[in-house]
Protein backbone atom coordinates (compact mmCIF):
# COMPACT_ATOMS: atom_id res chain seq x y z
CA UNK A 1 0.00 0.00 0.00
CA UNK A 2 1.25 3.47 -0.84
CA UNK A 3 1.59 6.15 1.83
CA UNK A 4 -0.70 8.37 -0.24
CA UNK A 5 -3.57 5.86 0.13
CA UNK A 6 -3.16 5.81 3.92
CA UNK A 7 -3.10 9.61 4.05
CA UNK A 8 -6.34 9.78 2.09
CA UNK A 9 -8.24 6.96 3.76
CA UNK A 10 -7.32 7.89 7.34
CA UNK A 11 -7.53 11.63 6.67
CA UNK A 12 -4.05 12.48 7.84
CA UNK A 13 -2.78 16.01 7.95
CA UNK A 14 0.46 16.10 5.97
CA UNK A 15 3.00 18.36 7.66
CA UNK A 16 6.00 17.59 5.43
CA UNK A 17 6.17 15.20 2.51
CA UNK A 18 7.43 16.53 -0.80
CA UNK A 19 7.40 13.82 -3.44
CA UNK A 20 7.61 11.01 -0.92
CA UNK A 21 3.93 10.15 -0.54
CA UNK A 22 4.35 7.56 -3.28
CA UNK A 23 6.49 5.41 -1.01
CA UNK A 24 5.40 1.85 -0.44
CA UNK A 25 4.49 1.06 3.19
CA UNK A 26 5.79 -2.41 4.08
CA UNK A 27 4.52 -2.60 7.66
CA UNK A 28 3.97 -0.62 10.83
CA UNK A 29 5.55 0.06 14.18
CA UNK A 30 4.13 1.94 17.18
CA UNK A 31 6.36 3.11 20.04
CA UNK A 32 7.35 6.27 21.87
CA UNK A 33 10.77 5.12 23.02
CA UNK A 34 13.26 6.04 20.34
CA UNK A 35 15.79 3.54 21.63
CA UNK A 36 13.16 0.83 21.07
CA UNK A 37 12.31 2.11 17.59
CA UNK A 38 15.98 2.12 16.67
CA UNK A 39 16.30 -1.47 17.84
CA UNK A 40 13.08 -3.00 16.54
CA UNK A 41 11.51 -1.10 13.65
CA UNK A 42 12.16 -2.14 10.06
CA UNK A 43 12.78 -0.51 6.73
CA UNK A 44 9.57 0.59 5.05
CA UNK A 45 7.57 0.78 8.31
CA UNK A 46 5.09 3.54 8.96
CA UNK A 47 5.87 4.71 12.52
CA UNK A 48 3.13 5.79 14.90
CA UNK A 49 4.23 7.87 17.90
CA UNK A 50 3.34 10.79 20.13
CA UNK A 51 6.93 12.01 20.20
CA UNK A 52 7.32 15.26 18.27
CA UNK A 53 10.97 15.93 19.03
CA UNK A 54 13.38 16.52 16.09
CA UNK A 55 15.22 13.27 16.93
CA UNK A 56 12.32 11.24 15.44
CA UNK A 57 13.40 12.35 11.96
CA UNK A 58 16.95 11.12 12.44
CA UNK A 59 15.68 7.77 13.70
CA UNK A 60 13.25 7.35 10.78
CA UNK A 61 15.95 8.29 8.31
CA UNK A 62 18.47 5.91 9.88
CA UNK A 63 15.98 3.04 9.72
CA UNK A 64 14.70 3.84 6.23
CA UNK A 65 11.12 4.14 7.42
CA UNK A 66 8.30 5.08 5.05
CA UNK A 67 7.00 7.90 7.22
CA UNK A 68 5.97 9.09 10.68
CA UNK A 69 2.47 9.69 12.04
CA UNK A 70 2.24 11.83 15.19
CA UNK A 71 -0.92 11.04 17.17
CA UNK A 72 -3.36 13.03 19.29
CA UNK A 73 -3.04 16.10 17.09
CA UNK A 74 0.28 17.06 18.64
CA UNK A 75 2.08 19.71 16.63
CA UNK A 76 5.64 18.81 15.78
CA UNK A 77 8.25 21.34 16.80
CA UNK A 78 9.38 23.71 14.01
CA UNK A 79 12.79 22.07 13.90
CA UNK A 80 11.16 18.66 13.48
CA UNK A 81 9.32 19.84 10.36
CA UNK A 82 12.46 21.46 9.01
CA UNK A 83 14.46 18.26 9.46
CA UNK A 84 11.70 16.16 7.90
CA UNK A 85 11.87 18.29 4.77
CA UNK A 86 15.66 18.14 4.72
CA UNK A 87 15.75 14.36 5.12
CA UNK A 88 12.75 13.69 2.90
CA UNK A 89 10.84 11.90 5.66
CA UNK A 90 7.06 12.20 5.28
CA UNK A 91 5.60 13.61 8.50
CA UNK A 92 1.87 13.42 9.21
CA UNK A 93 -0.49 14.16 12.10
CA UNK A 94 -3.72 12.44 13.16
CA UNK A 95 -6.13 13.63 15.81
CA UNK A 96 -6.68 10.02 16.90
CA UNK A 97 -4.83 8.38 19.77
CA UNK A 98 -2.40 5.55 19.13
CA UNK A 99 -4.68 2.56 19.83
CA UNK A 100 -7.44 3.79 17.56
CA UNK A 101 -5.12 4.91 14.79
CA UNK A 102 -3.15 1.66 14.76
CA UNK A 103 -6.43 -0.29 14.70
CA UNK A 104 -7.61 1.56 11.63
CA UNK A 105 -4.21 1.19 9.98
CA UNK A 106 -4.33 -2.55 10.58
CA UNK A 107 -7.82 -2.57 9.10
CA UNK A 108 -6.28 -1.27 5.87
CA UNK A 109 -3.94 -4.25 5.82
CA UNK A 110 -0.82 -2.72 7.33
CA UNK A 111 0.71 -5.27 9.69
CA UNK A 112 3.37 -5.36 12.36
CA UNK A 113 4.29 -8.88 11.27
CA UNK A 114 6.35 -9.73 8.22
CA UNK B 1 43.13 27.26 46.80
CA UNK B 2 42.00 24.31 44.77
CA UNK B 3 41.00 21.17 46.64
CA UNK B 4 38.98 18.05 46.00
CA UNK B 5 35.25 18.01 46.76
CA UNK B 6 33.28 14.80 46.78
CA UNK B 7 29.79 15.45 45.48
CA UNK B 8 26.53 13.54 45.14
CA UNK B 9 24.44 15.91 43.04
CA UNK B 10 21.23 13.88 42.81
CA UNK B 11 19.45 13.07 46.08
CA UNK B 12 15.68 12.97 46.61
CA UNK B 13 13.94 14.07 49.82
CA UNK B 14 10.55 13.19 51.30
CA UNK B 15 9.02 15.67 48.87
CA UNK B 16 9.47 13.12 46.11
CA UNK B 17 6.45 10.80 46.23
CA UNK B 18 8.58 7.75 45.59
CA UNK B 19 10.86 8.12 48.62
CA UNK B 20 10.41 6.22 51.85
CA UNK B 21 8.07 8.13 54.13
CA UNK B 22 9.98 9.90 56.90
CA UNK B 23 13.34 8.38 56.01
CA UNK B 24 14.64 11.08 53.66
CA UNK B 25 14.24 13.99 56.05
CA UNK B 26 16.68 16.90 55.95
CA UNK B 27 18.65 16.00 59.07
CA UNK B 28 18.89 12.35 58.10
CA UNK B 29 20.10 13.24 54.60
CA UNK B 30 22.73 15.59 56.04
CA UNK B 31 23.90 13.04 58.61
CA UNK B 32 24.18 10.24 56.07
CA UNK B 33 25.92 12.50 53.52
CA UNK B 34 28.58 13.47 56.05
CA UNK B 35 29.04 9.81 57.03
CA UNK B 36 29.47 8.94 53.37
CA UNK B 37 32.32 11.44 53.11
CA UNK B 38 30.50 13.91 50.89
CA UNK B 39 31.36 17.62 50.91
CA UNK B 40 28.68 18.71 48.47
CA UNK B 41 25.19 17.45 47.66
CA UNK B 42 22.24 18.64 45.62
CA UNK B 43 18.70 17.85 46.62
CA UNK B 44 16.76 17.24 43.42
CA UNK B 45 13.12 16.35 43.95
CA UNK B 46 10.78 15.66 41.04
CA UNK B 47 9.63 18.93 39.48
CA UNK B 48 9.95 20.80 42.78
CA UNK B 49 12.52 22.46 45.04
CA UNK B 50 10.37 23.15 48.09
CA UNK B 51 12.58 21.22 50.51
CA UNK B 52 15.79 22.95 49.41
CA UNK B 53 15.65 25.68 52.10
CA UNK B 54 15.19 23.11 54.88
CA UNK B 55 18.10 21.05 53.56
CA UNK B 56 20.36 24.07 53.27
CA UNK B 57 19.59 25.18 56.84
CA UNK B 58 20.00 21.66 58.21
CA UNK B 59 23.38 21.35 56.47
CA UNK B 60 24.78 24.74 57.47
CA UNK B 61 26.24 23.56 60.79
CA UNK B 62 27.55 20.29 59.37
CA UNK B 63 30.02 21.76 56.91
CA UNK B 64 28.11 20.24 54.03
CA UNK B 65 27.31 22.39 51.00
CA UNK B 66 23.87 21.93 49.44
CA UNK B 67 23.09 23.13 45.94
CA UNK B 68 19.49 23.97 45.14
CA UNK B 69 18.25 21.47 42.60
CA UNK B 70 15.26 19.99 40.85
CA UNK B 71 14.74 16.98 38.60
CA UNK B 72 12.49 18.25 35.84
CA UNK B 73 10.55 15.86 33.58
CA UNK B 74 10.30 17.13 29.99
CA UNK B 75 7.33 16.39 27.78
CA UNK B 76 9.35 13.59 26.20
CA UNK B 77 9.56 12.13 29.75
CA UNK B 78 13.29 12.78 29.97
CA UNK B 79 14.58 13.66 33.43
CA UNK B 80 16.88 16.69 33.53
CA UNK B 81 18.61 17.93 36.67
CA UNK B 82 18.70 21.68 37.18
CA UNK B 83 21.32 22.84 39.72
CA UNK B 84 21.19 26.44 40.91
CA UNK B 85 23.31 28.93 42.84
CA UNK B 86 20.53 29.84 45.25
CA UNK B 87 17.15 28.61 46.37
CA UNK B 88 15.54 31.78 44.98
CA UNK B 89 16.77 30.99 41.46
CA UNK B 90 15.45 27.46 41.80
CA UNK B 91 12.07 28.76 42.98
CA UNK B 92 11.88 31.01 39.90
CA UNK B 93 12.31 27.93 37.74
CA UNK B 94 9.82 26.01 39.86
CA UNK B 95 7.18 28.67 39.13
CA UNK B 96 7.53 28.01 35.40
CA UNK B 97 7.61 24.25 35.94
CA UNK B 98 4.39 24.35 38.00
CA UNK B 99 2.66 26.38 35.28
CA UNK B 100 3.45 23.55 32.86
CA UNK B 101 2.78 20.59 35.16
CA UNK B 102 -0.75 19.21 34.87
CA UNK B 103 -2.51 16.94 37.35
CA UNK B 104 -2.96 16.44 41.06
CA UNK B 105 -1.15 13.89 43.24
CA UNK B 106 -2.97 10.79 44.42
CA UNK B 107 -1.24 9.93 47.69
CA UNK B 108 -2.58 6.37 47.73
CA UNK B 109 -1.18 5.67 44.28
CA UNK B 110 2.09 7.59 44.35
CA UNK B 111 2.84 8.45 47.98
CA UNK B 112 3.01 11.60 50.10
CA UNK B 113 4.83 14.73 49.02
CA UNK B 114 5.97 16.27 52.27
CA UNK B 115 7.31 19.82 52.57
CA UNK B 116 9.25 20.30 55.82
CA UNK B 117 11.25 22.96 57.61
CA UNK B 118 14.73 22.51 59.10
CA UNK B 119 13.15 21.43 62.42
CA UNK B 120 11.59 18.57 60.44
CA UNK B 121 8.11 19.88 61.10
CA UNK B 122 5.65 19.23 58.30
CA UNK B 123 4.86 22.53 56.62
CA UNK B 124 2.47 21.20 53.98
CA UNK B 125 1.67 18.37 51.61
CA UNK B 126 2.36 19.33 48.02
CA UNK B 127 -0.72 18.62 45.87
CA UNK B 128 0.88 18.84 42.42
CA UNK B 129 1.39 15.66 40.41
CA UNK B 130 5.15 15.84 40.91
CA UNK B 131 5.68 12.33 39.51
CA UNK B 132 4.22 13.53 36.19
CA UNK B 133 5.86 15.23 33.24
CA UNK B 134 5.76 18.89 32.29
CA UNK B 135 4.54 20.03 28.88
CA UNK B 136 7.93 21.68 28.26
CA UNK B 137 10.19 20.26 25.56
CA UNK B 138 13.70 19.08 26.34
CA UNK B 139 15.19 22.16 24.72
CA UNK B 140 12.80 24.45 26.63
CA UNK B 141 13.78 22.88 29.96
CA UNK B 142 17.51 23.23 29.27
CA UNK B 143 16.96 26.87 28.25
CA UNK B 144 14.85 27.50 31.35
CA UNK B 145 17.60 26.15 33.64
CA UNK B 146 20.25 28.26 31.89
CA UNK B 147 18.07 31.38 32.02
CA UNK B 148 18.46 31.31 35.82
CA UNK B 149 22.20 30.65 35.72
CA UNK B 150 21.76 26.95 36.39
CA UNK B 151 23.55 23.78 35.32
CA UNK B 152 21.59 21.29 33.18
CA UNK B 153 22.47 17.60 33.56
CA UNK B 154 20.76 14.71 31.77
CA UNK B 155 19.79 12.25 34.53
CA UNK B 156 20.83 8.57 34.58
CA UNK B 157 21.45 8.30 30.82
CA UNK B 158 22.05 4.56 31.18
CA UNK B 159 18.55 3.82 32.49
CA UNK B 160 15.88 2.29 30.31
CA UNK B 161 13.20 4.70 31.49
CA UNK B 162 13.01 8.48 31.76
CA UNK B 163 16.47 9.00 30.27
CA UNK B 164 17.56 10.98 27.22
CA UNK B 165 18.82 7.75 25.66
CA UNK B 166 15.66 5.71 26.25
CA UNK B 167 13.30 8.45 25.13
CA UNK B 168 15.26 10.05 22.28
CA UNK B 169 17.81 7.42 21.29
CA UNK B 170 20.72 9.86 21.27
CA UNK B 171 21.71 13.29 22.53
CA UNK B 172 20.39 15.82 20.00
CA UNK B 173 23.31 17.65 18.36
CA UNK B 174 23.58 21.21 19.62
CA UNK B 175 21.68 20.60 22.85
CA UNK B 176 23.39 22.78 25.47
CA UNK B 177 23.71 20.20 28.27
CA UNK B 178 26.45 20.78 30.83
CA UNK B 179 26.93 17.14 31.83
CA UNK B 180 25.56 13.61 31.58
CA UNK B 181 24.82 11.60 34.71
CA UNK B 182 25.48 7.88 34.96
CA UNK B 183 23.74 5.79 37.61
CA UNK B 184 25.64 3.62 40.10
CA UNK B 185 24.56 0.43 38.30
CA UNK B 186 26.58 1.22 35.18
CA UNK B 187 29.55 3.41 36.00
CA UNK B 188 31.28 5.94 33.79
CA UNK B 189 33.72 3.65 31.96
CA UNK B 190 30.97 1.32 30.81
CA UNK B 191 28.71 4.28 29.93
CA UNK B 192 31.40 5.85 27.74
CA UNK B 193 31.72 2.56 25.87
CA UNK B 194 27.99 2.09 25.53
CA UNK B 195 27.36 5.67 24.38
CA UNK B 196 30.20 6.66 22.05
CA UNK B 197 30.42 10.08 20.45
CA UNK B 198 29.76 12.01 23.65
CA UNK B 199 33.34 12.89 24.50
CA UNK B 200 32.52 16.60 24.30
CA UNK B 201 30.40 16.29 27.47
CA UNK B 202 31.58 15.51 31.00
CA UNK B 203 30.14 12.40 32.66
CA UNK B 204 29.33 12.55 36.35
CA UNK B 205 28.17 9.89 38.78
CA UNK B 206 25.52 10.43 41.40
CA UNK B 207 23.30 8.20 43.46
CA UNK B 208 19.74 9.28 42.58
CA UNK B 209 19.15 8.15 46.17
CA UNK B 210 15.56 7.61 47.26
CA UNK B 211 16.62 6.01 50.54
CA UNK B 212 19.35 6.80 53.08
CA UNK B 213 21.57 3.87 52.22
CA UNK B 214 21.68 5.01 48.60
CA UNK B 215 23.33 8.34 49.41
CA UNK B 216 26.88 8.48 48.06
CA UNK B 217 26.57 5.08 46.34
CA UNK B 218 28.00 6.96 43.39
CA UNK B 219 29.73 10.32 43.62
CA UNK B 220 31.88 12.67 41.60
CA UNK B 221 35.10 14.25 42.78
CA UNK B 222 35.65 17.83 41.63
CA UNK B 223 38.80 19.97 41.90
CA UNK B 224 37.50 23.43 42.85
CA UNK B 225 38.10 26.47 45.06
CA UNK B 226 34.76 26.22 46.82
CA UNK B 227 31.49 24.31 46.53
CA UNK B 228 29.52 27.08 44.80
CA UNK B 229 27.67 26.79 41.53
CA UNK B 230 30.24 28.85 39.58
CA UNK B 231 33.04 26.52 40.63
CA UNK B 232 31.01 23.46 39.63
CA UNK B 233 30.41 25.07 36.23
CA UNK B 234 34.13 25.67 35.76
CA UNK B 235 34.94 22.12 36.82
CA UNK B 236 32.43 20.62 34.39
CA UNK B 237 33.85 22.80 31.62
CA UNK B 238 37.42 21.92 32.68
CA UNK B 239 38.43 25.56 32.85
CA UNK B 240 40.80 27.63 35.02
CA UNK B 241 42.36 24.57 36.62
CA UNK B 242 39.03 23.22 37.86
CA UNK B 243 38.05 19.77 36.68
CA UNK B 244 36.27 16.51 37.27
CA UNK B 245 38.79 14.27 38.99
CA UNK B 246 36.79 11.10 38.76
CA UNK B 247 33.71 9.14 39.67
CA UNK B 248 33.51 6.61 42.47
CA UNK B 249 30.92 3.89 42.83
Amino acid sequence: MKLRDIVERLELQVVAAGENLDREVAGGYASDLLSDVMANSREGDIWVTLQAHPNIIAVASLKGMAGIVIVQGRSPEAQTVEKALQEGIPLMVTGLQTFEFVGRLHGLGVSGMR
Amino acid sequence: MLRAYRADLHIHSILSPCTEVVEMSPRAIVRRSVEAGLNLIAVCDHNSCENVPALQKAAAAAGLAVLAGMEIATREEIHILGLFGSASRAFEVQTVVYEHLPGENDEKAFGCQVVVNEQEEVVSFNKKLLIGATTLSLEAVVDLIHSRGGIAVASHIDREAYSIMSQLGFVPPGLALDALEVSPATGVDEARQRFPGLDHLPFIGSSDAHSLDGIGSSSTEFLMEDAGIDEVKLALAGREGRKVLGVRG
